[in-house]
């Protein structure tokens, strides 16, 4: 499965796992709206932590749902980002818009 | 004096512009490129840039129609990667403005990124283009290695 969806206590996780790319991205965002829909969490959580490879598809797929989810008035994390995936996210100025977390054994190399 | 590259070896390849295509089109030049016993740091830069251009190929260059991408990856003495994508779509009225970060004609789903993510984690990206004809883009990267080359 590319997502695993979890919904606790108003917080929806979507663990996402393998490549994010333009081709894969559509089936994340139909998956991750709908379960937005039913669940109306104050909190969306994005788990990088399985993902292997993204490109700024992933970026276009955050951005989106961060649109969506501050019409509604929530918020958004984004966890466990490798170091590449960080450093594109804030290409793009997310970090403004939403919590960014890189790995925890990769935060020194993140921030150098 | 500026440093002359020889070519030291080749691939070329033909794709038709469907999505499905696009890891495969990175996978290919993952492949190739080990040759130059890349860190994974410099293959995640690589893999992901060729994912952008052959994106913008896909969502771009061919918006109704499917058409063909051309691929061609070369290594140069001193572990000089440079990589072609070349399509003969719509091409790029306005380069510049393409290349800014976060300017997409696509929406809020494309986060507007391609060629700012080419610029960074590659060296060099030259991006050449005619409206109607189609775009070209170029981009180089010196594999240091893991044992660094030579």
């Amino acid at each position: 499965m590319p997502v695993e969806l979890i919904f606790e206590k108003c917080r929806l996780t979507a663990a996402l796992s393998g490549e994010i790319d333009h081709h894969s991205a559509a089936f994340l965002r139909g998956e991750i709206d709908q379960a937005l829909a039913k669940f109306q969490p104050a909190t969306l959580a994005l788990d990088f932590d399985g993902v292997t490879f993204m490109d700024s598809s992933a970026v276009g797929l955050v951005m989106g749902r961060y649109k969506a989810l501050s019409a509604a008035g929530g918020g958004l994390e984004v966890l466990n980002l490798s170091p590449s995936a960080y450093r594109m996210m804030k290409l793009s100025g997310l970090q403004s818009l939403a919590r960014l977390e890189p790995k925890p054994e990769e935060k020194e190399r993140v921030y150098p | 004096m500026k440093e002359k590259y020889i070519l030291l070896n080749r691939c070329k390849l033909e794709l038709e512009s469907r999505s499905v295509n696009e890891s495969f089109a990175r996978a290919v030049v993952a492949a190739f490129a080990a040759q130059l016993d890349p860190t994974m740091e410099e293959l995640t830069d690589v893999k992901t840039s060729v994912s952008e251009a052959v994106t913008n190929c896909i969502v771009h260059a061919y918006p109704e129609r499917r058409g063909k991408i051309m691929l061609t990856v070369g290594i140069y003495t001193g572990g000089l990667l440079r990589v072609q994508v070349r399509d003969w779509g719509c091409g790029i009225a306005d380069i510049d403005k393409a290349r800014e970060p976060l300017y997409s004609t696509l929406g809020e789903e494309r986060a507007g990124l391609g060629f700012a993510v080419m610029e960074s984690f590659m060296d060099r990206l030259r991006v050449r283009s005619k409206v109607g004809a189609g775009t070209t883009v170029t981009m180089e990267k010196t594999i240091k290695g893991r044992e660094g080359n030579q």
